[in-house]
């Protein structure tokens, strides 16, 4: 059944990242309705309730739409959909900067090792 | 449907002059899902009847949607209980049909759906099943019933992996978190641990900590199992 979560964080955060993750790679398009509250945790294998809760952070977020009687809808302002892409980004590669900071690697050094990993995957595809 | 209410106040209970329970005070006001979680002997069934008015208190009160929980309580709770609780010489069906007759809330239509997706045979008779699907029915016939209360006494236990998910979707599919409260007691606490809204810690007869799952986690970064771990220990 569903997902694995890591039970020392909140499983309504997980979800929503979860979520994010397959609308920022357009797995679900912009104006594609989620699936209802008791589909999803049916899917993942959570409680209902923390569905419920996903859905409505995620809309406090602006990222998808509650229409009454209709259900939820992931946002068709194309621009919502790039700050979040955006704002995870930012968040991931400042988690990256500090941990290869605590490695002892200089920004320099950080970026450097960058450029050669992303050269060599090109290489790689090709 | 009325809005789920259950409150102990100090409730002990003693068998002759071995004590169950001491001094046990909560209340369960918000719908949801409560997992009783705690060691063999700890008190869970005891608990768990007290609430149902299957057992009576030998000290303190429980109220069951603002009354005195009695015997009368049953027609607000559905109560699953760990023993074989079904006649063994009826038909799926039959018991079924039995159910309908015996309680007014019993909702058929619901009932058959959820065997026919489990695929259960319907013309078996009960101790001619399997007891995954035993355990199966005696679900079926307790989400199948429209009140605010559900208790369940150790749905999970002994019974296999795959029985196990079978039964923790079926009460995800089934169970309404808005307008009811199910109780369930358990050791398996990793498994239930997503499903949960709510845990109830019990240790020798105490309830050491009743708290949101999620607040656990928020404000603790711990999961219940590491909760479990602490407050058990």
């Amino acid at each position: 059944m569903g997902l694995k979560f890591d039970h020392n964080r909140p499983i309504y955060i997980q979800l929503m990242e979860y979520l994010y993750g397959q609308i920022c790679r357009s797995e679900m398009k912009p104006g594609e309705k989620l699936p209802s509250v008791r589909e999803l945790a049916v899917k993942v294998g959570v409680n209902p309730n923390t569905v419920s809760r996903t859905y409505m952070e995620m809309e406090r977020t602006h990222i998808v739409v509650t229409k009454r009687g209709q259900g939820t809808f992931v946002t068709e302002d194309a621009k919502t959909i790039q700050e979040l892409r955006k704002t995870i980004a930012d968040q991931q590669i400042d988690d990256f900067i500090v941990m290869m900071n605590q490695v002892g690697l200089s920004n320099e050094e950080i970026s450097q090792l960058m450029l050669e990993k992303l050269k060599k995957r090109r290489e790689e595809k090709e | 449907m009325t809005p789920p209410l259950i409150k102990l106040n100090q409730v002990s209970k003693k068998y002759l002059n071995q004590t169950a329970l001491t001094n046990i005070t909560f209340q369960l006001t918000k719908s949801g899902i409560y997992g009783v979680i705690g060691p063999n002997g700890s008190g869970k069934t005891t608990l768990l009847k007290i609430m149902a008015g299957l057992l009576r208190s030998s000290k303190g009160t429980v109220e069951i949607m603002e009354k005195p929980v009695t015997r009368l309580s049953s027609q607000h709770i559905a109560f699953l209980s760990e023993a074989d609780s079904l006649y063994s010489f009826q038909t799926v069906n039959q018991m079924v049909d039995f159910c309908h007759n015996v309680m007014p809330d019993f909702s058929k239509d619901k009932a058959l759906n959820m065997i026919q997706s489990l695929n259960i045979e319907k013309d078996k008779k009960i101790k001619h099943l399997s007891k995954g699907n035993r355990a199966r029915v005696k679900i079926v016939l307790t989400l199948s019933r429209q009140v605010p209360v559900l208790l369940m006494d150790e749905p999970l236990s002994g019974l296999d992996p795959l029985v196990r998910e079978d039964i923790l979707r079926m009460i995800v599919m089934n169970v309404d978190v808005e307008e009811q409260i199910l109780v369930l007691s358990t050791h398996e606490v990793s498994e239930v641990e997503p499903f949960l809204d709510h845990v109830i810690f019990m240790k020798n007869g105490t309830c050491l900590l009743e708290k949101s799952v999620e607040q656990l986690r928020e404000e603790k970064g711990q999961s219940v199992v590491e909760a479990m771990r602490e407050v058990l220990s």
